[in-house]
């Protein structure tokens, strides 16, 4: 038996990378090569207080900061979404002080750290600052996380939902750790997926399917600049989206890929 | 919802491995938790529930790449009850491909990552991790999915979630998503989490691990203990051939949208989860006859979640935690308590609580000191978690 087709309308698009602070500009950079000027290091997740804005993991910030870019794209309260939030590894670096800190002084544990090393850390700081009390739900898959965080969004449309925001993230590691969960750099992308056909939005149809090419090479230009980073898989849909090509691959995991073809209207 | 067959489930606890040893010790009132003895010098003076003669059971060596003490769990709570034989029949049913994988974790197999830091070789920048730990898939989230994965051979879709506690009861609701879609016919769901530095001194840093055995619902608790489990179970999607099987009939997830480690003040999260729950399953509260609480015995999760039962359910339920056998198995806290909600409703054996004496004065009469007999016709299970995170779900005779 095949897995069937699961269909959704992109309503919102929203992105960061080191050097690439939104959609716009990484739409811009696709097209031209061309980088914005004095783009920020770090994203400013307008949905935290200023002083949270600041001690929020980078993993986090730049999860909410995307999250809400694709919400405000999509014209959608971010309240009332449900929402499926992908990372390979979580946030390395608070792994790598916690891990540090146990060997050396385990007593002084931080408990705001150890708070904020659960997995699900940008979803709870998410549904908190949107005021959200729709299901949220964190997971992992390796280099098939995207795909895997994909699937779910798309299997909640096809379950009832009708709208469902979806975002991908992986920050830098850091100490011994860095050697072994390979991970640099800051990146995110989020999308708002909506189960009804809208007009002049991409309609995704998407399949399971066994991986033609394992590897699915990305050398795209998104690819490149974001090189390193562990959730570089997600990229291959955002080049498709930016340029309007008609086919994108994602790594579904363990020999499967999740196919999909995108009309634009 | 469509309702979804359970063709097999399972548990390993402080309790001891599979169900027989969970109903046992449910039955005679007998806890799981000692005094702490994991790890060096240095411990600190609470109560686990710790999983005996995990040291001493290496993984098989063609597993070997995956070894670490939350994968030695994970496969030692697979070969109970029969549970890989339903696996093999489901996969002869369906084909590999159509059985998806979707297990939960808070912490993974950090255990491993904590050890390697108290063994680096070299110094500064170049420290790296010894050579029998330089293994990658074992110190990232997604170890006991892939684990899982190839210790099973599955070849679905392979989704570990890590929603801390409320994990492995929302991988019910991910999986029956999955059939209800089609994309799978079956699913193995499960969770798996293990005794590390990172649980024991970050709830420690928060103030919440009790230095006595934890008492749910007790008016002087002051804290939970923590403990370590495994546990699995076999869905499929209903048809003529599992109706003897029991179902799951909903689920219900939310967010607090509240605070990162304190649950929201008048339960309004854990109500919504509830509430969805008995909606999907088309059921009105007075029809569940046990209600297993997430009861951590901390002094806000209780006396919020006493006030969110009483909310929605009448008197008569029987609602319980059975933390004070296990301990607070963080991320394998849904499939362990969903274990004994299944269990209540094929035995009619209702657990009470244990360790507790003291009602506090929040508990309506639905939390239950006391163990019970009778026969139920559903049973549920709240699981709630860091980050506001609730899920709540219904089983039911088929």
């Amino acid at each position: 038996m095949t897995s069937p087709v699961l269909t959704a309308s992109v309503a919102g698009i929203g992105f960061w990378a080191r050097g690439l602070p939104s959609w716009e500009s990484a739409r811009a950079f696709v097209a031209s090569g061309e980088l914005p000027e004095a783009a920020p290091t770090r994203p400013s997740p307008q949905l935290l207080a200023p002083n949270e804005r600041r001690r929020a993991p980078d993993t986090v910030a730049v999860a909410l900061d995307v999250a809400l870019a694709a919400c405000t794209a999509a014209g959608r309260d971010p309240a009332t979404l449900a929402s499926v939030f992908s990372s390979t590894h979580g946030d390395l670096a608070i792994t790598d002080y916690m891990c540090e800190t146990l060997a050396t002084d385990p007593g002084s544990i931080s408990p705001t750290r150890f708070h904020n090393s659960v997995h699900n850390a940008a979803a709870g700081y998410w549904t908190i600052g949107a005021g959200a009390m729709t299901p949220a739900t964190a997971i992992s898959a390796y280099d098939a996380s995207f795909g895997q965080g994909l699937l779910e969004a798309l299997v909640q449309l096809a379950t009832g939902s009708e709208a469902v925001l979806l975002v991908g993230y992986d920050g830098a590691a850091t100490g011994p750790l860095a050697h072994v969960s390979r991970s640099e750099g800051l990146l995110g992308g989020a999308l708002v997926l909506v189960r009804d056909a809208v007009p002049g939005q991409p309609r995704l149809q998407a399949r399971l399917q066994q991986a033609t090419d394992p590897g699915i090479a990305d050398t795209g230009a998104l690819a490149r600049l974001a090189a390193g980073n562990a959730m570089l898989p997600m990229l291959p849909l955002f080049e498709a989206l930016a340029q309007r090509q008609p086919r994108a691959t994602i790594v579904a995991g363990h020999g499967k890929a999740l196919g999909m073809e995108i009309t634009y209207d | 919802m469509p309702p979804v067959a359970i063709l097999a489930y399972t548990a390993t606890t402080a309790l001891g491995p599979g169900r027989e040893a969970q109903a046992q010790a449910l039955r005679e009132r007998r806890s799981g938790l000692r005094h702490n003895d994991f790890g060096g010098e240095g411990r600190l003076d609470c109560w686990i529930g710790r999983v005996a003669g995990l040291e001493d059971q290496p993984l098989p060596a063609a597993w070997s790449q995956w070894e670490c003490r939350n994968n030695r769990l994970a496969w030692l709570a697979l070969q109970q009850d029969g549970l890989m034989d339903v696996v093999a029949h489901v996969v002869a049913r369906h084909g590999a491909d159509r059985v998806a994988l979707v297990v939960g974790t808070s912490t993974s197999s950090i255990g491993a990552s904590e050890e390697a830091y108290t063994r680096l070789a070299g110094t500064g920048e170049a420290k790296r991790f010894p050579a029998d730990l330089d293994k990658p898939m074992v110190h990232t989230p997604h170890s006991l999915g892939d684990f899982v994965q190839h210790a099973t051979g599955l070849h679905g879709p392979c989704i570990t979630v890590a929603t801390a506690c409320s994990s492995s009861a929302k991988v019910f609701a991910q999986a029956a998503r999955l059939i209800e879609a089609g994309v799978v016919d079956a699913a193995l769901v499960g969770g798996v989490d293990t005794l590390c530095g990172s649980v024991l001194y970050g709830f420690n840093a928060l103030q919440l691990v009790s230095p006595e055995p934890c008492k749910p619902f007790d008016s002087t608790r002051v804290g939970l203990s923590l403990g370590e489990a495994g546990g699995f179970a076999v869905l499929e999607r209903s048809d003529s051939s599992n109706e003897a099987h029991p179902q799951l009939r909903g689920y219900g997830e939310s967010s607090d949208a509240h605070h990162m480690s304190a649950p929201h003040p008048q339960g309004l999260g854990a109500q919504l989860a509830m509430r969805d729950a008995l909606a999907r399953a088309g059921i009105s509260a007075d029809a569940v006859g046990y209600l297993n609480l997430h009861g951590t015995a901390t002094p806000a999760n209780d006396s919020v979640e006493a006030h969110a039962v009483a909310m929605l359910f009448p008197d008569e339920l029987h609602a319980s935690s059975t933390k004070g056998w296990t301990g607070h198995t963080l991320g394998a806290a849904g499939i362990v308590e969903s274990v004994v909600a299944l269990l209540a409703l094929e035995h009619g054996e209702l657990p009470g609580t244990l360790n507790s004496q003291q009602r506090d004065p929040a508990c309506g009469q639905q939390i239950r000191f006391d163990n019970a007999r009778r026969p139920i016709q559903y049973a549920m299970n709240n699981s709630f978690g860091f980050g506001g995170n609730n899920a709540s779900l219904v089983f039911g005779r088929a």
